[in-house]
């Protein structure tokens, strides 16, 4: 195991953060627009959102660079500029943990299905082999890929980010099938850990997707799965539209209470997805009496 | 004569190398083209979507039966076409302004298309004008319309409107998925449908057709 996660393992379970997005959308950002970009255009408001997640309790916190990847970027307008929105980034969340939280800087997926041919297994690799060696030259603790849907895909970008010699987490969403245990494409949580593991990648984990008491269950089968310790950032439910503004209904208290019963299974990291706030973290400290 | 339960067989199994196979030797031998897709495709691509609701398919299995369906489709449809034989209904399909993802939205076209539906695909961050457009110059009787994001979603209301103020909304059935979705944002926006999956926007779009 890596010397960082056996350190920060050796402490208890450890907090990560919660949504970004939201928290930037909160701050300006338009509906439409790529987060990721403000790295570049708006440092000030991402290191806010870093800085309030740290203050919430976080003792890891991600970073803005979800879709920095050169396929995900495209043809946008800041097509191009993926290195240098993934340095940024590192930067920017190094910045404001200032030595009081560590750094795992997100990967997530291209956007792109493998198998319906719009992008071959090599542009993908590549493309995730130069947003994680941007990370990495940014001075990221550890990558975290994470959202996949496809389990070929996140192979890829595990290896990818192997290369840096970082310790990799790895998780995917369980949203689909009918009782939401499998990934899009129909992984399950057992398949995932297993190919997972042996990619290279140190954490397994599941985000996204259903709300947190899904994620009983899915920590549960992982961890059965693989010795490997177990990474969740569930969402806060599916929101609903509330005078066109999403909205998600539950509390962060509500959203604690599930914490307990995630630790009791073994759960190393815990943190949210989407809907969550830094508040949320909050929560989850006080559950655990820090 | 081909084994027409081997197209059926084929279509299921995502075999589009059998499926165009059988579909060609059948039409040459004087099958009637519509025999072949009502009589063979559409119920084995009913039943993949059969099998997709009791978890035994996924979204790649879903994926090959459709692309196997549409291959022979490529050969039926001219014959079709040249007899003046209408598809089932013409779907202008798009990921709504503001949002770049396509994998849902492509699975849903390749599924409606594989359901015997002209598909007029026009890809993402689709402005409210351009669905207009495309009802008033190619006539599409579905709008169907995607969005992965809580931030994109919105749109899908401000292109309901646009079909309203150029006064073509009565002229569509208006349809809509992705992931963060509900039926109740339907109702709320006045769409005329929601489905949580691929495989259920096909029923919804045949029964908007009044085909369901």
């Amino acid at each position: 195991m890596h010397p960082l996660i056996q350190q920060l393992l050796a402490q208890g379970p450890v907090i990560t953060d919660g949504a970004w997005g939201t928290q930037l959308q909160a701050r300006g950002l338009a509906l439409g627009e790529f987060p990721d970009a403000w790295n570049l255009s708006r440092p000030d408001a991402v290191a806010e959102v870093a800085r309030a997640y740290i203050e919430a309790g976080s003792q890891i916190i991600l970073t803005n660079t979800f879709g920095a990847n050169s396929i995900r970027l495209g043809d946008h307008a800041a097509a191009g500029k993926a290195p240098e929105i993934n340095r940024r980034g590192v930067e920017i969340s190094r910045a404001a943990a200032a030595g009081r939280a560590h750094v795992f800087a997100s990967i997530g997926p291209t956007g792109k299905l493998l198998m319906n041919g719009d992008v071959t297994s090599e542009e993908m690799r590549a493309a995730f082999a130069e947003q994680a060696l941007a990370l990495a030259k940014g001075g990221a603790d550890a990558l975290v890929v994470e959202t996949m849907s496809d389990l070929d895909e996140a192979v890829l970008a595990v290896e990818a980010a192997g290369q840096t010699g970082l310790p990799v987490v790895a998780c995917m969403v369980f949203d689909s099938g009918k009782d939401k245990d499998r990934t899009m494409m129909g992984t399950t949580p057992e398949q995932a850990a297993r190919t997972l593991s042996e990619a290279g990648a140190e954490v397994i984990g599941a985000n996204c997707g259903q709300g947190i008491a899904g994620f009983v269950g899915i920590g549960r089968r992982l961890r059965a799965a693989t010795d490997r310790p177990i990474w969740l950032k569930p969402n806060a439910g599916l929101p609903v539209m509330v005078d066109g503004h999403p909205q998600y209904n539950v509390t962060p208290e509500e959203f604690a209470g599930y914490v307990p019963q995630l630790l009791e299974l073994g759960v190393a990291f815990v943190g949210g997805c989407c809907g969550t706030r830094p508040d949320f973290v909050t929560a989850i400290r006080r559950q655990l009496n820090r | 004569m081909p084994d027409l339960k081997e197209l059926y067989e084929a279509v299921v199994r995502g075999d589009a190398k059998t499926t165009q196979a059988i579909t060609q030797q059948a039409l040459a031998e004087g099958v009637d083209p519509l025999e072949l897709v009502n009589g063979y495709m559409v119920p084995a691509m009913d039943e993949v979507g059969r099998r997709f609701e009791c978890n035994e398919y996924f979204v790649p299995e879903l994926l090959i039966s459709a692309r196997a369906m549409k291959g022979a489709l490529e050969l039926v449809r001219p014959i079709l076409t040249a007899r003046g034989d209408q598809p089932l209904g013409r779907v202008a399909i798009g990921t709504v302004r503001g949002d770049l993802h396509d994998i849902g939205k492509n699975l849903v076209a390749s599924l409606l298309e594989g359901g015997g539906f002209e598909v007029i695909d026009l890809g993402v961050n689709v402005p409210p004008e351009k669905f207009i457009a495309t009802i008033t110059e190619k006539q599409a009787n579905i709008v169907a319309m995607s969005a992965l994001l809580t931030t994109t979603m919105p749109a899908m209301k401000t292109t309901i409107e646009g079909l309203k103020q150029a006064g073509v909304r009565d002229k569509v059935k208006v349809l809509i998925g992705g992931a963060p979705i509900t039926q109740q944002y339907a109702d709320e926006i006045g769409a005329d449908g929601y489905s949580e999956n691929a495989v259920g926007a096909v029923a919804l779009a045949k029964k908007a057709m009044g085909a369901g």
